[in-house]
């Protein structure tokens, strides 16, 4: 066992990057992100972290340079929020099309303007497409243990693909718990060394980022899309392992908080899950049959576990903390797409909730729970997306 | 100084792609002949990535990163960085972008690396336009030329901005080692090349590389011209080191602007008062630098 100590999220992926050795760190500030970067940067300073740290002059760099650095077999990371994840974008598609396993924390934070440093998912959500695993936590503790597993899942030769933890701003990053920070030793034997097979060597020059006609950049994608697949078991395998080492796990990619006999089941991604499970627990204690899926990993999307938790329910609500404008929120149209590909059919509407900030309290919670209940007695959604805290009704 | 039986000939290989007579190919091919095998290249978006890197005609016999348009300088931090944790400080890393990749879409990047003082060699090809898209001014363009987005019609839009003067720039930063040079000069050039390999820190090389297809002058006439640049006193060969900056290369009878106009397509335009102000500006500089 190692030490208990009351932190927020960042410092607590802090110490998951120091448990994982990282070597390169290159990053720019960015509010709610920052508190990350500099406690790295204390504990290199304090000598309890051997790492070179990058003070790049933009995110454009921070993300160049961690692409460049991983090329030489470098363990790296990085962590943004918000417009600093909107200026990388160009470089992390060199980083995922060249199969480089970096890992970045993004603290989720809505997009300016209206200019707003305060909590929702359109950031990530934006770089869906990007070729980045997206992992989203719920904890401080959560996200110390899963930064860890980020690099485990990152290198692992058959996936190659960098990854994004995603935790949410403030409700996370800023907030204090207890957080269990393990052993050395313990992580030691659950993540070892980085050693690409492809590397910067000047004895064997390779061409890094070559470019390719159309007879063969199909390929390259294709094998990226199979490394992408192949992390959803990977990952559920490096959650389990962790487990047996650490003694904490996550339940894979898609926890299921009492599904298996729920007629109204919610699926959420980050810290408003723990809101929606004491709202499962007391709508059970008053008879409802209530359950929630916590959608943990992104992308690869989980289509068959994500079926496996809702196939039974009656109802299914999805709600998301960003929009496709002109359309619905992201994850509701992930989840359709997935009962659909498993010959399933179940009434579901989208809730669109939390934006910029904006708070959602278990009360709002059990509204949808009660809309959930309505549809389930209707057979079907009025209006499939809805707005929930609106100050004005739609 | 560089003595030609000691530079190798194998980390440019057979097979690129790029132009007969082209000039960005010349400085990469001169500069790595200086550098040798211990040597990490990161090429951009560019005349040289495109005719280097693309599979199966990959030119390059050192190892190759590339990168994004913008991010040679901070692919070079990325690798210094990644080399120094792995104990390999001893491989020189090598950035080489455009004119357009330097000084306009890469500036900022190329003021940080320089600024935290990390240890490279970058080398500035400058074919004065962003050839690889077809020949759009940059900032690098001079004045008075015709480029894709500077065409001349009836509007006569020609070029009417000077160059950006990269030297300068990066003299502000206080670089250990900045040279202005030309192909046409490869003692000189690759002498630079070494003294930037042997500078502790950030060292930059600024070179004319003319390009016969945006400059409409014959494949024959690359280092002719490059040197006509010099003599005409257009390109001064100047180095920053130790603070000071210092013209390298001093023309005695400087040869008339109007040879170095008349002599290429993109100036074809160019009325004779247009060229008469031109020498007016070249002799003014070298008036105030003497
Ligand atoms: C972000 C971005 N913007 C634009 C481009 C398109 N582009 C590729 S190369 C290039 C011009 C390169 O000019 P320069 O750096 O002078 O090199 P040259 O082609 O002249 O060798 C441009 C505009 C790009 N690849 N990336
Ligand atoms: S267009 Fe110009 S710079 Fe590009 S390869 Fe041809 S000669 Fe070289
Ligand atoms: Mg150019």
């Amino acid at each position: 066992m190692g030490k208990r100590e009351f932190i927020n999220g960042n410092n607590a992926v802090a110490y998951g990057v120091k448990l994982a050795r990282a070597e390169i760190v290159a990053a720019y500030p960015i509010t709610p992100q920052t508190k990350i970067v500099e406690q790295i940067s204390e504990f290199i300073s304090n000598g309890e972290m051997n790492a070179e740290f990058i003070k790049v002059e933009s995110e454009h760099t921070a993300m160049s340079a961690c692409y460049a650095a991983s090329c030489t077999g470098a363990r790296t990371f990085t962590a943004t929020s918000s417009q600093g994840l909107l200026y990388m974008f160009e470089m992390m598609q060199f980083t995922s099309g060249q199969r480089r396993p970096v890992v970045m924390a993004n603290v989720n934070r809505a997009i300016s303007p209206p200019w707003t440093i305060w909590l929702d998912h359109q950031d990530s959500i934006s770089t869906r497409d990007a070729g980045w695993i997206q992992i989203y936590v719920e904890s401080a503790q959560e996200a110390l243990d899963t930064t860890i597993q980020c690099f485990k899942v990152a290198e692992n030769k058959e996936v190659l693909t960098p990854v994004m933890i995603c935790l949410d701003a403030f409700v996370l990053s800023h907030t204090e718990e207890l957080v269990d920070i393990p052993e050395q030793a313990e992580i030691d034997r659950f993540l070892p060394p980085f050693e690409p097979d492809y590397k910067v060597d000047v004895n064997r020059p390779l061409t890094i980022a070559a470019g390719t006609a159309p007879n063969l950049y199909m390929e390259f994608r294709f094998t990226q899309q199979q490394g992408m697949l192949k992390a959803i078991n990977l990952w559920k395998k490096a959650d389990e392992e962790f487990g047996r080492l650490v003694g904490r796990s996550y339940g894979g990619v898609v926890e299921n908080y009492k599904c298996s006999d729920a007629d109204v089941i919610l699926v959420t991604m980050g810290s408003l899950s723990s809101t929606a499970k004491d709202v499962v627990d007391s709508l059970r204690e008053q008879g409802t049959r209530a359950g929630l899926a916590k959608l943990r990993l992104y992308r690869p999307f989980p289509e068959k576990e994500i079926f496996d938790a809702l196939k039974s329910a009656k109802a299914i609500g999805v709600v998301d903390r960003s929009l496709s404008f002109g359309f619905e929120g992201s994850v509701f149209s992930d989840v359709k797409a997935a009962l659909y590909n498993n010959n399933c059919c179940i009434p579901g509407v989208n809730f669109i909730v939390g934006l910029g900030g904006r708070d959602v309290t278990a009360d709002d919670l059990k509204k949808m729970y009660d809309k959930l209940q309505y549809i389930q007695k209707n057979g079907k959604a009025e209006q499939t997306v809805e707005f929930i805290g609106l100050r004005w009704s739609e | 100084m560089i003595k030609l039986q000691d530079i190798t000939e194998e980390e440019l290989l057979y097979g690129s792609l790029a132009c007969a007579g082209c000039g960005g190919i010349i400085a990469l091919r001169m500069a790595l002949k200086v550098l040798g095998k211990n040597t990490v290249l990161v090429l951009p978006a560019g005349c040289l990535m495109a005719t280097c890197g693309f599979f199966p005609q990959m030119a390059v016999n050192v190892p190759l990163v590339s990168t994004a348009f913008p991010s040679t300088p901070s692919t070079v931090s990325g690798l210094v960085a990644g080399l120094k944790v792995k104990g390999k400080e001893d491989i020189t890393v090598l950035g080489v972008a455009g004119d357009g990749g330097t000084a306009d879409i890469g500036l900022q990047a190329l003021s940080g690396s320089v600024e935290r003082g990390e240890n490279f060699v970058y080398i500035c090809y400058d074919n004065e336009a962003y050839m690889n898209t077809g020949g759009q001014r940059s900032s690098e363009t001079p004045y008075g030329a015709w480029t894709t987005t500077t065409p001349v019609g009836r509007n006569k839009m020609w070029e009417d901005k000077p160059k950006k003067d990269l030297l300068r720039i990066l003299a502000a930063h206080n670089i250990p080692y900045a040279a202005r040079t030309s192909i046409s000069h490869p003692r000189e050039y690759m002498d630079s090349v070494r003294k930037a390999k042997e500078t502790k820190g950030p060292a930059v090389i600024h070179v004319l590389a003319p390009c016969p297809s945006g400059w409409g002058t014959d494949t024959s006439k690359t280092v002719e011209l490059a040197r006509l640049a010099v003599e005409t006193g257009i390109w001064e060969m100047a180095e920053y080191e130790n603070g000071k900056y210092k013209v390298t290369k001093i023309i005695k009878n400087r040869k008339p602007v109007k040879e170095y106009i008349k002599a290429q397509g993109r100036y074809r335009h160019l009325p004779d008062e247009e060229i008469e102000k031109m020498q007016k500006q070249v002799d003014e500089y070298w008036k105030a630098m003497s």
